[in-house]
């Protein structure tokens, strides 16, 4: 089992959709979240996928497909 | 013994001890580093500091450092009143931080010296990074003269010049087929998997630590006080809060009155996700895909970004992005008035601090200060479009030629000139 922190952010036209329920639904990941802040236009929620390696790979794979932007949950992790 | 006591984090409040660990199990936040600070202010002084020696670590009792500090001669450099920008911009004292002069020529020595130190502490032997350039650099040195490894990534489409920067030192250099997103999946899974000392996430917490000694200095240079208005560029938004945190913890201490400066941000208008969210009157920075020539500080999702913006915001500052062109411009202005070759990101600084004295956001009589965090030949590429020498035969005729000057035969006069009179 692997553990991932992540961010997603999500554009507007998809912040009504239940994204993460479908990710569970579709994928062998738990998903938990700790923090997030959806309104009107714009969404992000916070949270730690647990799974396969690879189901976590491929629910990345399928977010970022559907217009999902994917982050690690620190922020970016290059510098200048 | 450093009078570090916890990690603490930033949103929830939650403790752990000191570790290489930079989110909060709780909330996926980032941790902070969190001081016995009455002990800290019974053991400081304004004298006993000035005593220190001329580095970065004359603050060593205001960092977390506990063993003998990894230290390749960062900090104490120059803080310089700049007249002639000034008088250009209507500021009447405005000076220039130039930490250009640190040894891998930018600003990241500091916190890479301060997590370097925590990561042979914390017994690891070897560093790495993830990183557009300077911070590679800086990592890459820093294992050198620790007797570390040191893995640093980067992207594949870096630029040349920055290759050379960090393989100096020979670390492993390790060029990631892919975006800046792709780097980033690919460190934060190595970190998980490996134990290595990432001096940008396990030991994030620490390298914070060092950028504060920018703060300390300048407050030092300036007599203890903090200046009125400090500009500086933001990538993940950590250099700008901990300028911030610096001079916080100074007034804190009662080395300086209370510190009253208004903290303006700048960015390139191509990676501007705090900028956006100041101007848009929001709480949440929104990640962004970076397109700017300002690779050093184009960070999409900037990790600190919520803190830098609430700095931003209660300091009574403000945010400034500036195209590509203005950056150029920046970077020419201040070495056609001060002498100082910076990057890109230091042209940012300048042409934000440009518009922020046209439009009256830096009052004029304000203390202003300028941070100028990189050094400009690593960025050369861009200016290609400025060098137009003149060229000419190895003799007087063919330069007064190419010079257009008028012919000069009255070698009495040059000699008389020669005098000085
Ligand atoms: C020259 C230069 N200035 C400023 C920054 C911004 O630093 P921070 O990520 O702390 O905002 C960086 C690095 O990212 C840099 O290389
Ligand atoms: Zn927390």
């Amino acid at each position: 089992m692997a553990k991932r922190q992540v961010m997603f952010t999500f554009p507007p036209e998809l912040v009504r959709e239940p994204i993460i329920y479908n990710l569970s639904l579709q994928f062998k990941v738990v998903t938990n979240i700790r923090r997030a802040d959806i309104s009107e236009d714009k969404g992000w929620v916070v949270l730690e996928l647990e799974g396969d390696e690879k189901d976590i790979e491929r629910s990345i794979a399928w977010l970022t497909q559907k217009g999902i932007r994917v982050d690690p949950a620190t922020g970016d992790v290059v510098e200048g | 013994m450093s009078f570090a006591q916890t990690l603490r984090c930033r949103k929830c409040g939650q403790e752990y001890p000191l570790q290489p660990m930079n989110v909060c199990d709780f909330c996926l936040s980032p941790l902070e580093v969190s001081y016995d600070y009455q002990a800290m202010a019974k053991a400081i002084s304004r004298d006993k500091l000035s005593q220190g020696p001329r580095s970065m670590w004359r603050y060593r009792d205001l960092l977390p450092a506990e063993d003998e500090e990894v230290d390749i001669g960062t900090g104490f450099t120059p803080l310089v009143k700049a007249n002639n920008l000034g008088r250009e911009l209507g500021l009447e004292q405005l000076y220039i931080k130039n930490d250009c002069l640190n040894p891998t020529y930018s600003f990241k020595d500091r916190p890479v010296s301060v997590a370097a130190s925590k990561a042979r502490e914390f017994g690891f032997d070897t560093l790495a990074c993830a990183s557009t350039g300077n911070l590679a650099a800086s990592v890459a040195a820093h294992a050198a003269k620790a007797k570390m490894k040191a893995y640093v990534f980067v992207p594949a489409d870096v630029e040349p010049g920055k290759l050379v920067g960090a393989a100096i030192y020979n670390p492993v250099l390790i060029t990631v087929n892919g975006s800046y997103d792709d780097v980033n999946r690919l460190c934060a899974k190595v970190t998980q998997k490996y134990k290595l000392g990432f001096i940008n996430i396990n030991l994030r917490p620490y390298y914070a630590e060092g950028s504060k000694t920018l703060g300390y200095e300048v407050a030092e240079q300036l007599g203890w006080r903090a200046p009125d208005c400090v500009v500086a560029p933001a990538a993940s938004g950590l250099l700008f809060t901990r300028i911030w945190k610096a001079l916080d913890e100074l007034a804190m201490l009662r080395l300086i009155e209370p510190a009253n400066t208004h903290m303006f941000v700048s960015q390139a208008a191509g990676s501007s996700p705090i900028v956006n969210a100041f101007e848009a009157g929001s709480h949440h920075v929104n990640p962004v895909v970076p397109s700017t020539i300002v690779k050093s500080i184009a960070i999409g999702n900037p990790t600190d970004g919520y803190y830098a913006l609430r700095v931003a915001r209660q300091s009574g500052g403000g945010a400034c992005a500036v195209t590509d062109d203005e950056a150029i411009t920046g970077m020419k202005l201040l070495a056609q008035s001060e002498g100082i070759f910076t990057e890109a990101a230091g042209g940012v600084v300048v042409s934000a601090l440009k518009k922020l004295a046209a439009t009256g956001a830096i009052k004029h009589q304000e203390l202003t200060v300028a941070f100028i965090t990189g050094a400009g030949p690593r960025t050369q590429d861009i200016l290609a479009s400025t060098v137009q020498p003149v060229a000419t035969e190895p003799n007087l005729e063919s330069l007064e030629k190419v010079l257009s000057l008028p012919g000069q035969t009255d070698t009495k006069g040059y000699a008389n000139k020669d005098r000085g009179d």
